[in-house]
């Protein structure tokens, strides 16, 4: 059995059976949208291997790349990493946070509104 | 893993309420390693679900209530009538098309991170299921077997390959990837070994049958096992069957199973609708964990009919599903459940949930009061993993770790 013709990086990616659905206004939106979450993941990968390193050099006042990935979180430890990334989450989707705020109050005025109402003397 | 932060305890992060680090999953021979970077990306995809459905998903619930519904009844001059005039108007909303997009995406995303994991140690994966496979008469595969349309039809939940396909021959890289990328569709809910439901029924069938003692039990759909071995290790003495349309997964299945030590369980390919090689009356129970989504409007009233022909007087039949549409169910409810069967190729979830399973049931032979309702919820280690069962802050439609059961006790003779 060989599986030398399998290129993990061509499959892993691949397309699955049956079209893909659309839900954006403009296919490019969400094009540009699934890049911008694949690099928020690989911005969180990325923290979570500083989290491992210093915590290392905390720990061990030194660093390989071998007890990089043997480390293995205490429990306490974890929760930490998951509350980081719960708030950096929460940071990087504030618009659509926002954007459910708003939904709870449809009729709310815009400062542009606003602004005529303070401009009137009477 | 260390104990000398111990003097660290006093920053534990306060009141965390999320899923734990990837790294307390269970590992068995076959499962594969993931590499420090692998394994966070694993536990960002567990978070980015967690917030999508406790986050991003009530925005839903309010655009639903304060623009969709009065825009459509406004328009239109009466509530909507089904799930599917509520879901197209939805599709409507910006809300909506945020957080499905998303939701798209992140699945996506996780197959993508899954299949890396599994295909760049294909080679060694294919060879200890090999290893710990050949030759034994408990993998029983069919090399004509052809995939019925349920399976073959469309890849499930946009995982290529869906249960079945082999890139080379004795692969098992889509199940590896099923079992390893799981935890991060769940956030944890599952537990350690992705069996929580299985555990949920063992202990189900415990409570409400206590004098029940199988010999012979039949698990139909089992995918790669993962709900059927605490089942064989709840009755260890009890010859236990799964079957399935995957070979990689009743492969990957018996290697697993092995693996942690449960040697009670076969793993046959088979089309469940026609079950020939079976005797009637030869099963004293038949289980299936979510799969009736799985197959079609033609062939569940046949796999009903199979159960009912295969169960000895007194055996039982249980399904665990997510809950049905009942009339008492919200219409926006309803058209949330549906966002897998059109979003993320689960084709048939929608009509499954739709239909009057006590009729299908009755028309396939049971008797009405012999039917089994009941719900269970995924049974884990609450030490380590996140309870659906207590969890009221998120609904993720569809996908929490909590189900209902119907089934039937055939009539003793």
């Amino acid at each position: 059995m060989s599986t030398q013709s399998l290129d993990p990086l061509k499959l892993a990616g691949a397309k699955p059976k049956g079209a893909r659905p659309w839900f954006l206004e403009s296919n490019d939106a969400e094009r540009l949208m699934n890049i911008t979450l694949v690099l928020v993941q690989e911005l969180a990968v990325m923290r979570e291997r500083l989290d491992t390193v210093e915590r290392l050099l905390e720990r061990d006042g030194k660093v390989s790349k071998a007890a990089i990935e043997a480390y293995r979180p205490a429990r306490f430890e974890a929760e930490e990493r998951g509350q980081w990334t719960q708030e950096y989450l929460a940071r990087v989707f504030r618009i659509l946070q926002q954007d459910a705020e708003a939904a709870e109050n449809p009729n709310e005025p815009t400062s542009e509104d606003i602004a005529e109402e303070f401009a009137r003397a009477d | 893993m260390t104990d000398n932060n111990a003097h660290m305890k006093s920053n534990m992060a306060p009141n965390y309420d999320g899923p734990p680090d990837y790294r307390v999953v269970g590992k068995h021979d076959v499962y594969p390693e993931t590499t420090h970077d692998e394994t966070a990306r694993f536990n960002f995809l567990a978070q980015m679900n967690r917030h999508l459905s406790s986050k991003v998903m009530p925005g839903v619930s309010e655009a639903f209530e304060t623009r969709v519904k009065p825009e459509f009844e406004n328009e239109n001059g009466r509530k909507f009538e089904d799930r599917h005039e509520v879901r197209k108007a939805l599709l409507e909303d910006p809300m909506f098309q945020w957080w499905s997009a998303m939701r798209r995406a992140t699945m996506e995303t996780r197959q993508q991170a899954g299949r890396w994991v599994t295909l760049r140690q294909a080679v060694e994966l294919n060879e200890k299921a090999r290893a710990l496979t050949e030759g034994d008469d408990r993998l029983k595969l069919d090399p004509d077997f052809q995939q019925p349309r349920s399976t073959d039809a469309i890849d499930h939940h946009c995982m290529p390959g869906s249960y079945h396909t082999e890139l080379v021959p004795g692969d098992i890289t889509g199940p590896a990837n099923y079992d390893s990328g799981i935890f991060a569709t769940t956030g944890g809910m599952l537990g350690r070994f992705n069996d929580g439901g299985g555990v949920a029924v063992a202990q189900w069938v415990r409570e409400n049958l206590p004098d029940f003692q199988p010999k012979r039990i039949l698990d139909i759909g089992c995918g790669l096992g993962h709900n059927v071995l605490p089942i064989a290790q709840a009755f260890p003495n009890a010859e236990v069957i799964g079957a399935d349309a995957g070979a990689p997964m009743l492969r990957y299945g018996l290697a697993r199973a092995k693996s942690l030590g449960v040697e009670n369980v076969t793993f046959i390919q088979a089309d469940v609708s026609n079950l020939d090689q079976f005797e009637d009356e030869s099963f004293d129970w038949i289980q299936s964990t979510m799969f009736l989504h799985e197959t079609t409007c033609k062939s569940m009233p046949q796999i009903f009919k199979e159960t009912h022909r295969l169960l000895k007087p007194g055996g039982i039949v249980l399904h665990v599903e997510q809950p049905q549409y009942a009339e008492d169910m919200p219409l926006f409810e309803q058209a949330m459940r549906d966002w897998d069967a059109f979003y993320n190729s689960e084709p048939f979830w929608t009509k499954m949930h739709e239909v009057d399973l006590d009729a299908w049931m009755i028309e396939a032979g049971f008797e009405k009061d012999t039917l089994i309702h009941g719900g269970v919820a995924a049974v884990v280690d609450a030490e380590v993993f996140p309870e659906a069962g207590k969890d009221k802050e998120q609904e993720d439609y569809g996908r929490k770790a909590a189900w209902h059961v119907i089934g039937a006790r055939k009539a003793a003779a």
